[in-house]
């Protein structure tokens, strides 16, 4: 069973009188523990796609299984649980809470999963160090370079140790030096704890390092090419 | 979910972002709290020292006085009327049913002696009814007899200023103490009775039967003569009642023609301070209404700023949203941080208004009650304004669409 099921999804964005399809007709399936990168160019329904996956919206039309559930049609507190218990989101504003520090923000999404301080604590204290940044707990987001605020944004995604982490341009506001360092991050976290990775991205250097490649266009899927062991 | 702590925990490390505004957030709710407490432990006080003065003159009084009524009063004075009879008071005890008990006086201010030490009161002579009327047990001893009335006897009933200041710790029952050098026999100690409405003490008193007083140490220019009756009706609703059939009574009794002058005025007592309560009840009412319009305000007040405080902090909504906060989180947590703003408000402002109140009591005269209950319900009040108010602006955050947040600048 794959872990995504995608079939016949279409998204309709209603502007005012006129209808904006953002996605028509999209067939997706993605197994536990791929690493495959979504490119397009502007505008042809990388977010809105990556919004669907991620439970932060529904689609207009078709199916969508997670994890061997239907989430098509859940309601938006149904939607906000799967996204606690299931997925993890890297920005490309880093999007940390700015008032709180390092480790709180981590935390985060376990105080809305019920998990008591003290466990919550170690869970996130353990991320942190995943992403190599135990030492940067108590600094404010305001403190931390862009690399290392995205980070800590990976190691908020993965605290609740989700199936999927879900990145929409996660390198976009960073330089060639940080977003190769984050790239490094995401592989190892792929490899080593099996994560399933989707990320967006227009940058071909950043598609160059996934095992498979999603091209879109205009809203539908134009190509999907799979890297073999070899060309590694 | 999120649990109440973290959501406190939210709550206040979003105020603390900004402490001055928080501060006047609270403002209004401060000061509609403080009027609040000032309010009812002035009126409670106030209303206390009402319900003692009413109870200590007596209740369901009316006086009897002679003389004409002239507006705000009576007419007395030099050449007062020598108007009144204590047979009148018997009269008015007797024919008028909604009177319960009458008590004629006459008296006048002299020195009394014992021993060496001489105090000079009020020695009112009056009947045994006189007591029943104010409520003024005897504490030791006992109230003269009417058979004592009858034959005039020499005993004095004393109030406990005047024992203080004649006998201090000796024991005055049985003692003998002189007035107008003619001596008594002390019989009874009356019970302490406190301050009259109009500030004297009330304990610094000798009674004496009334014909006592009226022959052997005062004397009547007209016989039988006294200077006022005091009259119980039989119940508050009774009063107006018993004032007519007082007034049509004495009327009759002193043959008085349809255009002619009375020569006596029914006063009644209780009313005045009820009038005195009333616009007490006034003054609350209206203090009320401007701690009513306070909260009000304040609670718009926080409305204002949680609106803003949304919208500036859509983002961080978003972000909520985007890793597992459901509408019911969000909703808790702007709702927590404004009942936590309205309270700490509420809190502040109880403590401001407790010390007006004392402020106030202690430059006033005026006693201020703190009831701990009213403190209560102030500061859970002003959580329900917190709640109230901060409803909607709560509800608004809860609503957004966690795309549409986190895309918010
Ligand atoms: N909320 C929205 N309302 C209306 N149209 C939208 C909305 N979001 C995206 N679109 C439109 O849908 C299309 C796809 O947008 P998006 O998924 O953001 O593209 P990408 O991320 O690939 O740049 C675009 O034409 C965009 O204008
Ligand atoms: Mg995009």
């Amino acid at each position: 069973m794959p872990l995504i099921e995608m079939q016949g999804l279409t998204k309709i964005y209603r502007a005012g009188a006129i209808d904006v399809p953002a996605l028509e007709q999209i067939d997706l399936s993605i197994e536990s523990g791929e690493f495959l990168s979504i490119m397009g160019p502007s505008g042809s329904g990388k977010s809105t796609l990556m919004n669907i996956l991620g439970c932060l919206d529904v689609p207009t039309a078709g199916t969508y299984y997670l994890a061997g559930d239907d989430v098509s049609q859940l309601d938006r507190d149904q939607r906000a649980e799967v996204r606690n218990k299931k997925i993890g989101f890297v920005f490309q504003g880093f999007n940390l809470l700015p008032r709180i520090n390092a480790v709180k923000n981590v935390e985060l999404p376990l105080i809305y999963g019920g998990v008591k301080t003290v466990p919550r604590r170690e869970a996130a204290m353990a991320a942190l160090s995943l992403v190599g940044l135990s030492d940067r707990g108590d600094h404010l987001p305001s403190q931390l370079s862009g690399g290392q605020q995205q980070r800590v944004a990976i190691a908020r995604a993965l605290v609740n140790d989700p199936e999927i982490i879900l990145a929409d341009e996660p390198t976009g506001n960073l330089d060639t030096r940080t977003s190769n360092e984050i790239m490094m991050v995401f592989r190892r976290l792929n490899r080593d704890r099996s994560i399933t990775f989707v990320l967006v991205t227009h940058d071909p250097e950043v598609g160059d390092v996934t095992d498979r490649r999603i091209l879109i266009r205009d809203g539908r899927i134009e190509g999907d090419e799979r890297r073999t062991g070899d060309e590694y | 979910m999120l649990n109440p702590l973290d959501g406190g925990k939210i709550a206040i490390g979003a105020l603390r972002v900004n402490v001055l505004r928080s501060l006047l957030t609270m403002l209004g709710i401060m000061i509609g709290v403080g009027a609040v407490i000032v309010m009812v432990a002035i009126g409670a006080g106030a209303r206390d020292m009402i319900g003692v003065q009413i109870r200590s003159i007596g209740s369901n009084l009316i006086l009897v006085i002679p003389g004409a009524t002239v507006t705000g009063g009576a007419r007395l004075g030099s050449g007062s009327v020598h108007t009144l009879k204590s047979t009148d008071a018997e009269a008015i005890a007797k024919e008028c049913p909604a009177v319960k008990l009458t008590a004629p006086i006459w008296g006048d201010v002299n020195q009394v002696v014992y021993g060496n030490r001489n105090w000079r009161t009020r020695i009112t002579g009056t009947t045994e009814d006189n007591f029943l009327i104010r409520e003024w047990p005897i504490r030791r001893g006992r109230m003269f007899t009417p058979e004592e009335q009858k034959r005039a006897a020499k005993v004095a009933v004393l109030g406990l200023t005047v024992v203080e200041n004649l006998f201090g710790d000796t024991d005055p029952l049985g003692k003998m103490i002189r007035m107008k050098s003619v001596p008594f026999t002390v019989v009874g100690v009356l019970d302490r009775k406190g301050q009259s409405p109009r500030g004297d003490d009330q304990d610094d008193a000798v009674f004496v039967p009334l014909k006592t007083s009226q022959y052997r140490l005062f004397g009547t220019p007209f016989p039988d003569e006294i200077q006022a009756i005091m009259v119980q009706a039989k119940d508050v609703s009774l009063i107006p009642d018993a004032q007519k059939q007082i007034d049509e009574l004495l009327t009759r009794r002193h043959k008085i023609g349809r255009h002619q002058e009375k020569d006596f005025t029914v006063r009644n007592l209780t009313e005045i301070l009820e009038t005195a309560q009333k616009s007490l009840n006034i003054m609350t009412t209206l203090l009320g209404a401007i701690a009513a319009i306070s909260l009000l305000v304040g609670g718009i007040g926080i409305m204002n700023i949680m609106l803003v405080s949304v919208t500036e902090r859509t983002r961080e909504i978003g972000i909520r949203m985007a890793v597992g906060a459901r509408s019911g989180d969000i909703l808790s947590q702007f709702l927590i941080e404004g009942v936590v703003l309205s309270i700490t408000g509420g809190l502040i402002g109880t403590a401001l208004g407790i010390l007006a109140a004392f402020a106030f009591a202690r430059t006033s005269g005026w006693p201020a009650l703190i009831d701990p209950g009213t403190v209560l319900i102030a500061i859970l009040f002003s959580a329900a304004v917190g709640v109230f108010f901060g409803f909607y602006p709560a509800f608004k955050a809860s609503r957004l669409h966690p795309i549409e947040a986190l895309r918010h600048e």
